[in-house]
């Protein structure tokens, strides 16, 4: 059976689009080996997928001929790397403990009530996935968080409420 | 007379200046200095002399950190300079500003350091999170290739660099140098056996300097405006200005860069504006989240390593985090174990283990059902988890809090056990 598996897996790598071969190219101008290239890989990857799936890995691992393996114990290790689909918008809450001496705990239960998500999950229309990440580096203006790369600084259940909406709303406007 | 080297040309209300600005506001004055005739050697011996620190958090002299690259006719040819710009230490947010808000000035710092080592290649090592660094980074590098001071013979010098940015993509232990070295080499970033040091056979095994920003940020001020500037800055034991920063709940917390020497009563007072009314100090971080509590009894203690290593804890990264009378210091410690647990790297037992161990311990109290075994157990791991039992220094960091706190609030774990 592991065997099936194994094939069955390996022929799923995906084909990677002109744009992500083109910018994993350029990277590889920057470092003098390939390894060197596999997160940075990822992290293209991502940026035009959402996610890394298998199929993704496979076709890294491949394309950079890096053992997936090897790709694997990277992609798992870092926690802006996503393994697993995540929403349109990620919200990375810093609870660190400037935040938390400013009441981040707070802040978090506020929003785990209004998107009825907590660390780790994703809200069910699919519009925003809560995670927690390490100390944000802005800590005189504790609680922060950022929602996909914009800051959000000084939080407050009244805040959370605005930038919930105007997410909600962008994204709308746009459709 | 410059006051603040560091952040004179810092104004967050508009972007950070461009080239030509800079170099009006003498920005990269340094380059051309030692273009005029400074050897690599000479720049090396004038970073010794200036007495700078590494801001990081280990405090280790800059020059001597450089004199350990072997130089001369034999030595490796291939050398690296990297910039440790992965700030991530709990409570830290001055490398943030110093990118965000002078990219110019690191880039002309990365210059002299790469000089000085005779490294043709220098990645800064950016947090993925730090997007707004990361534009203001690319844009100032850029410009610097645009007006000939990268690239190759630079000024005439003869000598090329190349910088590229490389952005992480998230966990803490990477601020560790040689984890550092691992990710950047596209590797799991578990940290390396030390010896061999970096210095010698670091970056793909090539002698390689790993310094954090703020450290480099204080090199164009010496090779511009000299060491006796340098010097004059403090008025005594250590040489530089500091990015000192206040969390916590103060009138005005913030970052401020101001001479090292000062006393913690000053930058609380008159920069962080003392606390909130109707709050009381308990105690506070001086350095981030792996350095040991202190207690209001030192804040006449000055800023200097030395003075903040007498009264037990480190002067680290400058940035304090505070502890007020209305929060739960057994939280606020119980907050960082979670954290140094959650970003343990699990390659050696103690941290992967014991860590872990203790946020369970430590849930327990906060619910009120501590035993006297739990206590003992806390105790324990300080020495457990401590200098020289573990690979690297992320749970002997996270020791520093914990058996501070232990020692300092004892009371407050006393009463959170259910008797």
């Amino acid at each position: 059976m592991s065997e099936n598996l194994i094939a069955s897996s390996a022929s799923k790598a995906r084909t990677l689009s002109d744009a992500e071969v083109q910018e994993i190219e350029h990277e590889m101008e920057l470092y003098p080996d390939k390894q060197a290239v596999g997160l940075e890989a990822l992290k293209i990857v991502q940026k035009h997928q959402g996610w890394v799936s298998d199929e993704s890995m496979q076709a890294i691992s491949k394309f950079l001929e890096i053992p997936i393996s090897d790709l694997e114990s990277v992609a798992t290790f870092f926690n802006l790397v996503y393994r697993q689909p995540v929403g349109e918008n990620v919200i990375l809450f810093c609870n660190s403990v400037s935040c938390w001496v400013m009441g981040c705990e707070s802040i978090r239960s506020h929003i785990n009530e209004r998107l009825g998500v907590d660390f780790g999950e994703t809200s069910e229309d699919g519009k925003f996935t809560f995670l927690p990440v390490p100390c944000l580096g802005d800590c005189d203006k504790a609680p922060v968080m950022m929602v996909g790369d914009d800051l959000h600084r000084n939080l407050t259940d009244g805040k959370i409420d605005e930038i919930i909406s105007n997410y909600r709303s962008k994204k709308e406007s746009m459709d | 007379m410059i006051a603040k080297p560091l952040t004179k040309n810092i104004d967050m209300t508009r972007p950070p200046l461009e080239i030509s600005s800079y170099e009006t506001s003498d920005g990269y004055q340094s380059i051309r200095n030692i273009a005029k005739g400074l050897t690599p050697a000479d720049v090396l011996q004038q970073t010794k002399d200036s007495g700078l620190k590494g801001r990081g958090g280990a405090g280790f002299p800059t020059g001597l950190k450089w004199s350990f690259v072997p130089q001369g006719e034999d030595s490796e040819k291939q050398k690296y300079f990297v910039v440790n710009a992965d700030e991530m230490e709990p409570g830290t947010f001055k490398d943030r500003l110093l990118m965000e808000g002078d990219p110019h000035l690191l880039i002309e710092g990365i210059i002299i350091g790469a000089f000085a080592i005779q490294a043709d290649t220098a990645y800064i090592f950016l947090r993925g999170e730090y997007k707004t660094a990361e534009r203001a980074l690319k844009k100032a590098i850029s410009e610097a290739y645009d007006k000939g001071y990268l690239g190759k013979d630079i000024l005439g010098t003869g000598f090329n660099l190349d910088i590229i940015v490389h952005t992480s993509a998230g966990r803490y232990i990477c601020g560790e140098e040689t984890a550092l070295l691992n990710a950047l080499e596209g590797k799991r970033a578990n940290p390396r056996s030390k010896p061999p040091f970096p210095q010698v056979s670091g970056l793909w095994g090539k002698p390689t300097i790993v310094n954090n920003v703020e450290t480099v940020c204080n090199l164009p001020g010496i090779f511009t405006y000299g060491i006796d500037w340098y010097q004059s800055l403090t008025q005594g034991k250590d040489h530089g200005t500091k990015l000192f920063g206040i969390s916590g709940k103060v009138k005005n917390p913030g970052c401020w860069e101001l001479p090292l020497g000062i006393t913690i009563r000053e930058l609380l007072e008159e920069y962080g504006g003392g606390m909130r009314d109707g709050l009381e100090l308990r105690g506070f971080l001086p350095g981030g989240g792996s350095t040991d509590f202190m207690l209001p009894e030192h804040l006449d203690t000055n800023l200097y390593y030395d003075d903040i290593a007498k009264a037990g804890s480190r002067l680290a990264t400058g940035t304090m985090i505070l502890l007020d009378n209305e929060t739960c210091p057994v939280g606020m410690i119980g907050n960082l174990m979670r954290f140094f647990s959650h970003e343990s790297c699990g390659f050696c037992t103690p941290c992967r283990d014991g860590l872990p161990w203790v946020v369970a311990i430590f849930d327990e109290f906060c619910k009120g059902q501590g035993t006297r075994k739990d206590l003992q157990i806390l105790h324990e791991h300080v020495e457990y988890m401590g200098p020289g039992r573990t690979f690297c220094a992320l749970a002997p960091g996270a020791t520093a809090p914990l058996g501070s706190g232990l020692k300092y609030f004892a009371e407050d774990f006393e009463k959170l056990i259910k008797e």
